[in-house]
């Protein structure tokens, strides 16, 4: 076992692709991104065969990388004593208006949830418990916890199972074999080595992808990152199974949340943990013009759109109405945000805003792509496999499942490892050590990754930000943005297809001047493919489903008769060419789906 | 500016292949400025401010300030980070301090089935 450290930069550059070093390690299980889902792969890999040879291919430190990075204050789902497994399925389908959402993979891994939390438990993970020595629950479903420590834990017991980390390795594409997938290539933007990982089985775990569409607070100082999702998961993991024909699902059920404004920061810990009431500047209680549809319980996408509703009805700006609450309480919230956005009290303080006075403000956030939240990932089977045999997803990268979160990333890895140990035992051997066609596709994708680079400084080219601001502001305007309150239509998506071909076309201008600068060329490469793939969603999808996730002003209805189904999409990796093309919903769970 | 590394304070992790706020960064923005010695953050409207780096710097030598544009100057938000325990200081712009404290970590647990 051994996590490998990133290590000192290195002091020159490769001037030409014959002095970049390659270095091929081969290993039985290849995970792509160390975070909640990847952590979990390893260790459920490891222990159902403790002889697998086991890499993790980790763009940051595993100890703090990803979304957890900063830590986390609950776990949002967690069965409580009386309820079952379908019960949580019943509520994860209310909660996306009904669905469709693929209750085969959604039941499979409630059955597998609480066994996730209770390891992080056994690991050493604080989850609050009332006096009586029981789960403290904040909500109906969700517990408390003080996890600032919890990326270090999962990382930690990765590490002890055994894992080989590769830190700072930023994966770029997949290693390919006759249709099936055998490993992965990534850049090491320390060193500058080339890593080829050839692998008898592949698990994406790259997380979701933020930083996709502009952030209304994106300015030219020190905003530029200041969004709900960790902004350096950027759809790596999505960009490299679309490229290479895996399946995408669902992507136009973006996640959009109310989030509190300006930093854009957790609202569930004011709204359900301490039930702050969500209110306009009127003082109404915003939820009440919902009752119809739940009020306060209303699904996630209709209280992700309320407050937006009403600024644009002249009520904004909006707020979480915290200037009831107790002391001890504050004390608490406060709390729980140390846990998961420390720099949010730091934010409440650099306004000098006391919130039993001053109710804090609320706003809508960017779009994010993120399977562990709302749906949009690859198609997978019942294995986690997507429909590239030898790949893998778990966690935000796996599609149709929304209201993962946390315990159910955990749970999907587990899922994952499963079906990847099932999946080796049947499975062809890896290509010769000698294959001359996998060393044509590695010098082929090490020309593409380092090309930013070799230009060499006296080019005249573009700046990774400059094309990554350009995507930012396209999507925000013309493929529902915040600034557009998430609407769009035919031709404003069309437009954004026009110019995203464009985009595509000037990657040969990409120019990078270190080795950070191209890991940021080659995000923003996958940022404009993901994207891609994001607009066909919205495209395909004629109607208006669940309105701020997904919203067409030109088909402002939903329609079950054509759409209570899945959009999916999927690119030719000979051509290029992206298709849109739709799935049956199948209802398992008996009961209103409308209810939980 | 989210990172601001106190120069009086930063050591530049000396005998480490790299500087520990710059291990930690999730988003590999901290470095070392060889013609100083000292960390800095390469860029810092790349940074998320989760305050990994502000937290693991054995010489409380990293700060982590709100964009101006979100929040005024100044306020502090200083963890201090000791075995299963975290104590973090907090001082408002009025110049008011609050102290919280709790376990970050647990014993592991032996007795769950």
């Amino acid at each position: 076992m051994a996590n490998r450290p990133g290590g000192s930069r290195a002091k020159s550059l490769p001037k030409t692709l014959a002095d970049v070093c390659v270095e091929v390690v081969d290993c039985d299980v290849l995970i792509i991104g160390g975070g909640n889902a990847g952590c979990f792969v390893a260790t459920e890999a490891a222990l159902k065969d403790p002889s697998l040879k086991i890499v993790i291919m980790e763009k940051a430190e595993i100890m703090r990388s990803g979304a957890c990075s900063a830590g986390m204050d609950a776990l949002n789902t967690y069965i409580p004593e009386g309820k079952t497994p379908e019960d949580l399925v019943r509520w994860s389908r209310a909660q996306v208006g009904g669905g469709p959402l693929r209750e085969d993979l959604a039941l499979s891994n409630a059955q597998e949830l609480n066994e996730s939390i209770d390891d992080l438990e056994r690991w050493g993970l604080p989850i609050l418990r009332d006096e009586d020595g029981k789960i403290h629950y904040r909500g109906k479903w969700d517990i408390s916890i003080h996890g600032e420590q919890l990326k270090p834990i999962m990382a930690e017991k990765a590490i002890e199972a055994g894992a080989e980390v590769y830190n700072r390795v930023a994966g770029t594409g997949l290693l390919m074999d006759q249709g099936r997938c055998v490993g992965a290539t990534g850049l090491n933007v320390r060193t500058g080595v080339f890593h080829v990982f050839r692998a008898k089985s592949t698990i994406v775990s790259t997380g979701g992808a933020g930083t996709l569409y502009k952030s209304y607070t994106a300015d030219s100082t020190d905003s530029g990152a200041q969004i709900w999702m960790c902004p350096y998961c950027v759809g790596s993991g999505y960009a490299m199974g679309f490229r290479q024909g895996a399946e995408l699902s669902s992507l136009e059920q973006r996640w959009v949340a109310t989030r509190t404004k300006d930093f854009c920061g957790p609202v569930d810990t004011i709204s359900v943990g301490y039930k702050a009431p969500i209110i306009n500047c009127k003082d109404e209680k915003v939820m009440s013009r919902y009752a119809h549809l739940g009020g306060d319980a209303a699904p996630r996408y209709i209280r992700a759109n309320a407050p937006m509703e009403e600024w644009l009805a002249g009520r904004g700006p909006c707020y979480c109405d915290t200037r009831n609450m107790a002391p001890d309480k504050v004390q608490a919230m406060m709390t729980d945000y140390l846990n998961e956005r420390p720099s949010f009290v730091l934010f409440l303080a650099s306004r000098g805003q006391d919130v039993t006075k001053e109710p804090i403000e609320i706003y809508g956030s960017d779009p994010y792509i993120m399977g562990g939240h709302t749906m949009g990932g690859f198609w997978v089977e019942m294995d986690r496999m997507t429909t590239v045999p030898g790949l893998f997803a778990a966690g935000e990268t796996a599609g149709g499942n929304p209201n993962k979160f946390v315990g159910g990333c955990a749970a999907e890895g587990k899922l994952a490892a499963r079906g990847a140990i099932a999946y080796m035992k049947s499975a062809q051997p890896l290509p010769a050590q000698d294959s001359r066609e996998l060393a044509e596709q590695i010098e082929a994708e090490k020309a593409r990754v380092f090309a930013p680079l070799l230009r060499g400084a006296e080019f005249d080219g573009v700046s990774p930000r400059e094309m990554k601001d350009r995507l930012q502001r396209l999507m925000d305007e013309y493929a529902g943005g915040t600034s557009q309150y998430y609407r769009t239509n035919e031709e404003r998506l069309d437009y954004a297809l026009k110019h995203i071909a464009m985009l595509q076309q000037q990657f040969q201008y990409l120019k990078a001047g270190d080795l950070h600068e191209l890991m940021e060329a080659n995000e923003t490469m996958d940022r404009v493919d993901v994207s891609e793939a994001v607009v066909h969603h919205l495209k395909a999808r004629k109607e208006t489903r669940w309105a701020g996730w997904q919203t067409r002003s030109d088909y402002p209805e939903r329609d079950d008769v054509n759409f209570d189904c899945f959009v999916e999409t999927r690119r030719d990796p000979e051509s290029g060419v992206v298709t849109a093309f739709t799935r049956p919903y199948e209802q398992l769970v008996p009961g209103d789906r409308q209810k939980s | 500016m989210p990172p601001r590394v106190l120069p009086n304070k930063c050591n530049g992790c000396p005998d480490r292949a790299e500087t520990r706020c710059e291990e930690a960064c999730p988003g590999d923005l901290m470095a070392l400025d060889p013609a100083t010695g000292k960390a800095f953050c390469r860029s810092t409207r790349d940074c998320w401010d989760c305050m990994s780096c502000t937290k693991v710097c054995p010489c409380a030598a990293i700060e982590t300030r709100m964009p101006y544009q979100l929040g005024y100057h100044k306020a502090s938000l200083r963890p201090i980070m000791s075995k299963n325990r975290i104590i973090w200081k907090c001082v408002d712009i009025h110049g008011q301090e609050t102290t919280y404290e709790y376990a970050n970590r647990l014993a592991p647990k032996t007795d769950l089935p």
